[in-house]
């Protein structure tokens, strides 16, 4: 199945990318090439085979709900774009 | 003779020359400093002038010589309080993927230039703990993403073994400044090959420990079920030194496993005799360069010699490892990388309609070709309605991946091929076709999968006479002894001494 100039712009829009309509394009082929490479998975029968999600198979560590450390806020906003009374500053959200 | 820039070498006439320096090993430079024929300020100047010398390389993003020879002059106050040994005053440099206190970290991408981060990574703090001095941070692919460095916003690095081939990535400009003797030790990061396959095309040693050894705090994350931090080093013996002081358990990285500290260098004087060496069929396939190979099976020749024995085995599923790579890491790579908006830290486009809109321009303007790429596809296979298809079933097919390593390790005990199917290409080579260029971790990729110790040494000299590395693997938390039969063939052979014409 490949894609189409539709699904590129649906994809872009969720990763947060902007694409003109001639990147889009190029994008979409370069997709369906890499799609193509990866097709090749689905000749697998992985039939009762666990998702591997980590190759220790660890789990999620907890740790004492305690205090740690303290958030330094000026070395925090310190990279920051734009910052004010600190706080980070971002275009008006609300009218 | 005229050598203005001649480090001052100890008193007492036995002190270091500037080759010795240059060309010795970590473990060697420790000596010299134990035996005080150069001090940690000396050692730190000399690698600096030697950056400075060689900066056309490009192996270096951010240097403060300032910050180095304060580290170094520190290195020095604790021999003269008694302290000795291990690693302590030797120079190190870190890929640009550890964030740093006092060095600007990037991860060569545009989006992070000249962000500083409040703390250091946990790698970066336990070799820092050992005294090693900082030189600065190194070029890379953006994000680690990319195997030829070219997908640095920074610019290219260049194979001091030839100017006109890649030095590998994503850890190029490691690669690079190690096989230079720009550094003597550099640190780096595998996802699905970036310490092996660069250290195989610049000629040096290239080692991943076991997936969860050290620490992921504070090294930018890309895809967390794979990434791990290794080192670029001149020996095995390095290698060990190295991995004794970085890897640790750490209750700051969730996936980090809590084992005890090791000595990796107890099994360097291993006896090969009796060692089952298995070697995959499915490594040696119609795609590989007919010297790469010819090196490969000589080093394998060579441990025969030993006492080694080859053992056949089979990774029948090893070639599925890059669509199931590309699949997973690319998915987390879209997931780790959302965090990159234009608000709390990093780039933010100038013109913008709003919040929205401030994101989006910011990521498109910020992110590189590749790193979309990748972000967009990531994006896709754990889209609805495709999230099975692709995303479970490459994670099933990568069990199926880590199970047959499994059975391969109960007939032998390490693994060993080829790093790469041929030597380092040149620039632009492979830059237009994105599937070309992520075959070139075709041999890399399944052992990322499987979270296992592997390493690249060096072993030959292949096609324009461009450097070729032996792939050795083992199961988890064998390093030691894996470590150890790199020792083995470094002391019958001595590819890995081998330094580039100029260098």
């Amino acid at each position: 199945m490949s894609l189409k100039i539709a699904d590129v712009h649906r994809i872009a829009h969720l990763a947060r990318i902007e694409l003109t309509d001639a990147e889009a394009q190029v994008r979409m082929d370069q997709l369906n090439d890499i799609l193509a490479m990866i097709e090749q998975i689905g000749r697998v029968d992985t039939k009762g085979i666990v998702p591997m999600s980590h190759p220790l198979d660890g789990v999620q560590r907890l740790r004492a709900d305690a205090v740690s450390e303290s958030p330094d806020r000026e070395r925090n906003l310190r990279n920051a774009p734009a910052q004010q009374d600190g706080l980070f500053l971002v275009p008006r959200v609300i009218e | 003779m005229t050598a203005p820039q001649q480090p001052k070498t100890a008193g007492a006439g036995s002190g270091a020359g500037r080759d010795e320096l240059s060309h010795a090993t970590a473990a060697e430079l420790g000596a010299l400093l134990d035996r005080k024929q150069v001090s940690s300020v000396e050692l730190a100047r000399h690698f600096l002038d030697r950056m400075e010398r060689h900066k056309d390389l490009n192996a270096f993003l951010d240097v403060r010589p300032e910050v180095t020879l304060a580290q170094a002059r520190a290195a020095d106050e604790r021999r003269a309080r008694g302290e000795s040994g291990g690693l302590l005053g030797v120079p190190i440099a870190h890929k640009d993927v550890f964030v740093t206190r006092d060095w600007s970290t990037t991860a060569s991408s545009r989006i992070l230039k000249g962000y500083m981060s409040p703390f250091d990574a946990t790698v970066v703090e336990e070799l820092g703990r050992a005294g090693m001095v900082c030189l600065g941070k190194l070029n890379c692919d953006e994000f680690a993403m990319g195997s030829s460095n070219e997908n640095s916003a920074y610019g290219n690095v260049l194979n001091p073994w030839d100017k006109q081939a890649v030095p590998g990535g994503s850890s190029g400009g490691s690669a690079a400044a190690v096989a230079a003797r720009i550094a003597p030790m550099a640190t780096a990061t595998d996802t699905g090959g970036s310490i092996r396959e660069p250290g195989a095309f610049s000629g040096i040693m290239g080692t991943k420990p076991t997936y969860g050894r050290p620490s992921r705090w504070g090294m930018i994350a890309f895809a967390s079920s794979l990434d791990t931090a290794g080192l670029l080093t001149l020996s095995a013996q390095d290698c060990a030194l190295g991995f004794n002081a970085m890897l640790a358990f750490d209750p700051k990285d969730s996936t980090s496993v809590d084992r005890p500290r090791e000595d990796f260098t107890r099994a360097l004087d291993i006896d090969c005799k009796g060692l089952r060496i298995g070697v995959p069929s499915e490594f040696f396939g119609s795609g590989l360069e007919p010297e790469v190979e010819a090196c490969v099976r000589a080093a394998l020749r060579e441990y025969e010699a030993m006492g080694a024995k080859l053992v056949d085995v089979s990774l029948p599923n090893a070639a599925l490892g890059i669509p199931v790579y590309y699949v997973v890491a690319s998915a987390e790579a879209s997931s780790n990388l959302s965090r990159y908006d234009g608000v709390r830290y990093g780039f933010r486009a100038e013109h913008y309609e709003d919040l929205l809109d401030m994101m989006r321009k910011s990521r498109s303007q910020g992110f590189g070709q590749e790193v979309k790429r990748r972000i967009l596809i990531g994006t896709y296979v754990l889209s609805h309605g495709y999230y099975d298809a692709y995303f479970l079933q490459a994670s099933r097919v990568r069990r199926v991946i880590a199970d047959e390593f499994q059975r391969a390790f109960q007939q032998c005990d390490v693994i060993a091929g080829p790093v790469t199917t041929g030597v380092a290409f040149g620039f632009g080579e492979k830059t237009s076709d994105p599937v070309a260029m992520y075959l070139a971790d075709l041999y890399t990729v399944p052992s990322s999968l499987a979270g296992i110790p592997a390493t690249s040494i060096p072993c030959g000299f292949g096609r324009a006479g461009r450097p070729v590395g032996l792939h050795l693997m083992a199961n988890h938390f064998d390093e030691a002894r894996m470590l150890g039969v790199a020792h083995r063939f470094q002391q019958a052979t001595d590819w890995h001494k081998r330094v580039p014409a100029g260098y």
